[in-house]
C-alpha cells in the first residue's frame, strides 16, 4: 500500500507490503535517511527517536501507518550546518558526543522536550531523556540541554524583537 | 634489506609514492623502514606492560598522508574511531608537525587495502601513546620533504623558508604543499627527520573539539549500519538461544517461500538467509526449523559455584615475603562480579560484497587485520583480495574485537552475488556477546599492632578475558602463565606491605567471554580496594592515608601517591557524613595510568545515588586535555552503570535478559550530576586514558555506602539489603 506523510518538510509517498513496518526502516532504508538509528527493535534504547508531529517517537516500535498524513522529523531536517537547531549547537558547544551512535536520538527527545517544557529542569530532564548512551555522555549532555534551553529562549527573543 | 635499513638512502618510489588524479595530487608517505625496529621494541613493552601495540603489518607501502590540491592534508588512521578521540589526537599530532591548521587536516580510517592498519587492534587504551613517536616522525619526514621540493622549485635554500597552514614561504616567494607536490618524479627522503620542539606545538596538549563532532551532532551515515552498497540485499543468521547448543540439522522448508527471500545458505556450521530487506530475512529467518543438540542447561548457581577461588588452575602473578597460613590471625573477604554485557548500542554488523576473486567488507571493528584475514581463509582468497574499509563503531569497548560475522556476510554475498549487509538483533547481541567474566575474589590481610598490613593477598577467579582470542599471539599465554586480560588491576599496589601475593585462577566457562572495556580492572579493583578501605577502618586510620603509607617509592608509585593526594585534596575528601553524603576513596593503577576517585554517595529510597565523583588521572602528556576529561566522564558512568545495574544471568542455559531495561543500565537519572576531573602529568609523553578511569569507581561507591549503611557491599551490581 502507498503511505504518504511529510519528512523534513518535504511531502513523501512510499509502497509498504505491510502497514505495520516499523517507520524506522521506512525512514532508513526506503527514504536512505541513516541518522535514525537502530539499538534495539522494542523500544527500549531510543536511539531511533524521531518526531512525529512535533512529539518524540521510537520509530523502531511505531508502524508507518500510524504516519499517515504526519510530519515527521528527523535529524537530518532537525537543523543544518548553516542554522544548527539549538540543540545541536548546544551539543557541539558542549562537546558532547563520544561514539555518537546514540546522539541523534537524544538530540530529537531534547528539542522534543524543550517544545513542551521550554526551560527544563534536573528532575525535568531525568524524568523525560531516558534513551542509553554506553558511551556514558549523560553528564556532558544534561549540561547541553540546559544550554540548548538557553539558546532557545534566546533565539526566540530575538526573533519576537524582530517582529 | 641493506638499503632498507640505511636512512640516508634515497627511498625508491616501491617505498615511496607519488599518486595523481581525481582531485589528488597526492603524496603518499610510507613508514615502513621506521617503523621495523619498532614492532619488536612494542612487543617487548606488550609482554612488560600487557599493552597492546601499533604495529604495522606489510612490507608494501602505507598510505599516512595525502595531500590534496585544495591544500589539505588527508590522514589515514591505523587506528579506528570509536568515541575515545584518537582521530582528534592524532590530527592535533599530525597538524603541528605538518605546520598545518586544523581544519586542514581530515582523518579517515585506512583501508586495509592501502596496508596501513594496524594488525593487532584498536584497545588497550593505547591508540595515542603507540602513535606519539611514529606518526609525528612521519609528519615531520613529511614536512621536511615538502620543504626541501620547495627549496628547489622556488631556488631559495632551506633554511630561509618558513611554514604557515601548509605554506612555504621565503625570499618573497610562497608555494602551498598542493604546489610543492606537483610534477616530482623522485623525493629526496631526509635521514632522520626532527620532531619539533613541544612548546612549538599550536595543537597538541589544547582542549581542542572533535574532529567528527560535526559529523556526529547532524547525523551523517557515517557508521557500519548506516553502509549501503548499490544492489545490496540483506541477510540473517539462525543462532541457537542456548548456551553449547551445536547445529544437528535445519528444515528451510517454511522459510524458502516466504516473501522477500532470495537464497537459503547451510553451511556446515550456519544456516543464513538472504533477502530483499531486513524485515523479510528476519521472518524467514524465524521459520526454519533448526535442531540443536543441547549439552547442558546450566543455571547461574553453577557458574557461580565453578566460579570460586581453588576451583581450577592458579598461577602466582605477583609475590613478596611469606604467604599467610591457615593459623594466622587474618581478615578474609568475599567479592564477587557478574557477567557482563559490552550492549553498545550500535549492533554488530557488516556489509559483505564479494564478487570473482575479491571481497570489499564495511565493517564496525576493532581488529580490522583480523577480519581481513579469517574473511581471506574461508572465501580461499588471497589475503590482499579482501579489502576491509572500517567505518565509525557505535560504540567499541571490546566487543568489536570479534567479527565472525564478517565471514558469515561474505560467505551470503559470494552465494547471492550480491552484497549483502547483515548485523544482530538486539536479542543475539545479548544472548551471544563475548561477555565480560564473571569473578571471584578472596582477598585476606593482616593488620600490626600499629595498624598497617603486614601481608596482603588477592587470590581470585576469572573466565577468558584474553585466552582464546586471535588477538594474543599463541606464544604469549605459556610465557606470561596468566591471562593478561583477566589479571589487569589484579596486582597488588601496596607493594611497603611486608608480605604480599596475587594469585589468578583461570576456569573455563560453558559460554564465550572476553574483552570488556577495562577488562579485569574493574572488578579486581573493586574487590582490592574495598578490602584495603575495611582495613583501614579496622585499623582506625584516614583511607587516604592508610593508603599513601603503604605505596611503594617507585616511579609508577610516586604518581599514584600524586593522584590521591590531588583526589583527596580536590574533593575535601572527609570521613564524615555530611547531609545524609559520605564519601568513598579508590585508587588504582591501569596500562601504566594511576586514576584515584572520591565518590559522594546517599542512600535514597533504599537506593544508592551517587551525586559527585571526583577523579584525579596522570595520563602523561595529555594531548588533548577535554577528551580525557571526556573518557574520565564516560568511564565514571559506565563504570556506575557496571556496578550499581547490570547483571546477566543463566536460566536453563539461557543467557538473561535479552533486551535494555531487564539489562539494566545507568540512565541520565543515574550520572552523577557533577564530575570532577584534575588532571595531572607525571612523564612527559601520552600514557593511556581510555580504560584506566574505569578502575576506582565500583569500589568508590561501595566504600562511600560501607561508611552510611556500616554494610560492606561485596557484590556487584551492589544492591542494600531489602529494608521491611
Amino acid at each position: 500500500m502507498e503511505i504518504s506523510f511529510t519528512v523534513n518538510g518535504t511531502s513523501q509517498s512510499v509502497e509498504v507490503a505491510d502497514e505495520n513496518t516499523p517507520l524506522l526502516w521506512v525512514i532508513r532504508d526506503v527514504l536512505d535517511l541513516k541518522g535514525t538509528k537502530f539499538g534495539c527493535g522494542k523500544a527500549a534504547c531510543g536511539a531511533c527517536t524521531l518526531l512525529v508531529d512535533g512529539e518524540a517517537v521510537r520509530s523502531c516500535s511505531y508502524p508507518v501507518k500510524f504516519a499517515i498524513g504526519k510530519k515527521i522529523t528527523t535529524i537530518e531536517g532537525l537543523g543544518t550546518q548553516d542554522n544548527p537547531h539549538p540543540v545541536q549547537q548546544a551539543w557541539i558547544d558542549e562537546v558532547v558526543p563520544q561514539c555518537g551512535y546514540c546522539q541523534p536520538g537524544f538530540m530529537m527527545a531534547t528539542a522534543a522536550l524543550l517544545n513542551k517544557v521550554p526551560n527544563p529542569t534536573d528532575d525535568d530532564i531525568d524524568e523525560n531523556i531516558i534513551n542509553i548512551c554506553r558511551c556514558g555522555t549523560y553528564y556532558r549532555m544534561r549540561k547541553a540541554i540546559h544550554k540548548a534551553a538557553k539558546l532557545r529562549a534566546e533565539s526566540e527573543m530575538n526573533i519576537s524583537e524582530k517582529v | 634489506m641493506a638499503e632498507e635499513d640505511n636512512h640516508s638512502k634515497q627511498v625508491s618510489r616501491r617505498k615511496f609514492l607519488v599518486r595523481g588524479g581525481l582531485g589528488t595530487i597526492g603524496v603518499l608517505a610510507i613508514g615502513t623502514y621506521i617503523f621495523r625496529n619498532n614492532i619488536r621494541r612494542e612487543l617487548l613493552r606488550m609482554v612488560n606492560t600487557l599493552e597492546m601495540p601499533y604495529a604495522d603489518n606489510t612490507d608494501k607501502p602505507m598510505i599516512w598522508f595525502e595531500v590534496t590540491s585544495e591544500n589539505t592534508i588527508l590522514l589515514h588512521s591505523p587506528k579506528v574511531e570509536m568515541g575515545q578521540g584518537t582521530f582528534t589526537g592524532i590530527a592535533q599530532m599530525a597538524a603541528d608537525e605538518l605546520s598545518v591548521s586544523m581544519d586542514q587536516i581530515y582523518v579517515v580510517h585506512a583501508a586495509s587495502a592501502t596496508g596501513n592498519v594496524d594488525s593487532v587492534a584498536t584497545g588497550g587504551s593505547t591508540s595515542i601513546a603507540s602513535l606519539w613517536q611514529p606518526l609525528r616522525e612521519l609528519a615531520a619526514l613529511l614536512r621536511e620533504m615538502l620543504l626541501e621540493e620547495a627549496a628547489r622549485k622556488m631556488n631559495v635554500a632551506v633554511n630561509q623558508l618558513t611554514i604557515e597552514d601548509g605554506v612555504i614561504s621565503g625570499g618573497g616567494k610562497s608555494l602551498t604543499y598542493a604546489q610543492t607536490t606537483e610534477g616530482v618524479e623522485e623525493w629526496k627522503v631526509p635521514d632522520k627527520p626532527v620532531l619539533k620542539n613541544l612548546k612549538e606545538y599550536k595543537y597538541v596538549g589544547k582542549p581542542i573539539a572533535r574532529v567528527d563532532l560535526k559529523a556526529k551532532v547532524y547525523g551523517d551515515p557515517i557508521f557500519g549500519m548506516d553502509v549501503q552498497m548499490p544492489g545490496m540485499l540483506y541477510g540473517a543468521v539462525v543462532r541457537p538461544t542456548k548456551i553449547g547448543a551445536s547445529f544437528i540439522s535445519a528444515d528451510t522448508t517454511d522459510a524458502e517461500n516466504m516473501p522477500g527471500v532470495v537464497k537459503i545458505i547451510s553451511e556446515d556450521d550456519f544456516v543464513g538467509v538472504v533477502a530483499h530487506s531486513m524485515i523479510e530475512a528476519e521472518n524467514a529467518k524465524e521459520a526454519i526449523k533448526v535442531t540443536w543438540e543441547i549439552s547442558n542447561e546450566i543455571n547461574t548457581g553453577a557458574i557461580i559455584e565453578m566460579m570460586t577461588v581453588g576451583n581450577g588452575k592458579s598461577t602466582v602473578i605477583q609475590k613478596s615475603g611469606e604467604a599467610l597460613e591457615v593459623e594466622d590471625d587474618f581478615v578474609s573477604l568475599e567479592f564477587r562480579s557478574p557477567i557482563g554485557a559490552h550492549a553498545q548500542i550500535e549492533p554488530n554488523g557488516v556489509v559483505a560484497s564479494v564478487e570473482g576473486d575479491s571481497a570489499i567488507i564495511k565493517i564496525s571493528t576493532q581488529v580490522i587485520g583480523i577480519t581481513r584475514k579469517e574473511v581471506a581463509k574461508r572465501l580461499g582468497f588471497d589475503v590482499e583480495k579482501v579489502n576491509v574499509v572500517p567505518t565509525y563503531l557505535g560504540g567499541g569497548f571490546g566487543r568489536r574485537l570479534h567479527t565472525p560475522h564478517a565471514v558469515q556476510a561474505a560467505v551470503m554475498s559470494k552465494a547471492v552475488g550480491k552484497p549483502v549487509k547483515y548485523f544482530f538483533t538486539r536479542k543475539e547481541e545479548f544472548q551471544h556477546d563475548m561477555f565480560r567474566p564473571p569473578t571471584h575474589h578472596v582477598v585476606k590481610g593482616k593488620l600490626s599492632t600499629e595498624g598497617w598490613l603486614t601481608d596482603l593477598e588477592h587470590h581470585f577467579v576469572s573466565g577468558d578475558v584474553g585466552n582464546n582470542s586471535a588477538l594474543i599471539p599463541g606464544f604469549l599465554p605459556p610465557i606470561i602463565g596468566a591471562d593478561i586480560g583477566a589479571i589487569r588491576g589484579g596486582f597488588i599496589q601496596y607493594t611497603k606491605v611486608p608480605n604480599y601475593r596475587s594469585v589468578y585462577w583461570h576456569v573455563d566457562l560453558p559460554f564465550a567471554t572476553s574483552w570488556w572495556r577495562s577488562l579485569g580492572l574493574l572488578a579486581n579493583t573493586f574487590a582490592m580496594e574495598s578490602f584495603i578501605d575495611e582495613m583501614a577502618l579496622k585499623a582506625g586510620k584516614d583511607a587516604v592515608d592508610f593508603r599513601l603509607q603503604q605505596i611503594g617509592d617507585e616511579v609508577i608509585d610516586v604518581r599514584l601517591k600524586n593522584v590521591i593526594k590531588a583526589a583527596a585534596e580536590k574533593a575535601n575528601y572527609s570521613e564524615e557524613i555530611t547531609n545524609g553524603r559520605a564519601m568513598g576513596f579508590a585508587a588504582s593503577i591501569d596500562a601504566g595510568t594511576p586514576c584515584a576517585q572520591v565518590a559522594e554517595v546517599s542512600i535514597v529510597d533504599n537506593e544508592i545515588v551517587v551525586h559527585k565523583v571526583t577523579v584525579s588521572l596522570d595520563p602523561g602528556l595529555a594531548v588533548n586535555p577535554d577528551q580525557i576529561r571526556a573518557q574520565c566522564e564516560g568511564c565514571v558512568i559506565m563504570g556506575l552503570s557496571a556496578v550499581l545495574y547490570e547483571q546477566m544471568f543463566i536460566e536453563n542455559g539461557e543467557l538473561l535478559p535479552t533486551i535494555y531495561g531487564p539489562y539494566q543500565m545507568a540512565l541520565m537519572k543515574n550520572a552523577p550530576k557533577e564530575i570532577d576531573v584534575i588532571l595531572l602529568q607525571g612523564k612527559d609523553t601520552p600514557g593511556a586514558v581510555g580504560e584506566p578511569p574505569l578502575g576506582p569507581i565500583g569500589a568508590a561507591i561501595a566504600n562511600a555506602v560501607r561508611r552510611l549503611t556500616g554494610e560492606r557491599l561485596a557484590e556487584l551490581p551492589l544492591k542494600l539489603p531489602k529494608t521491611t
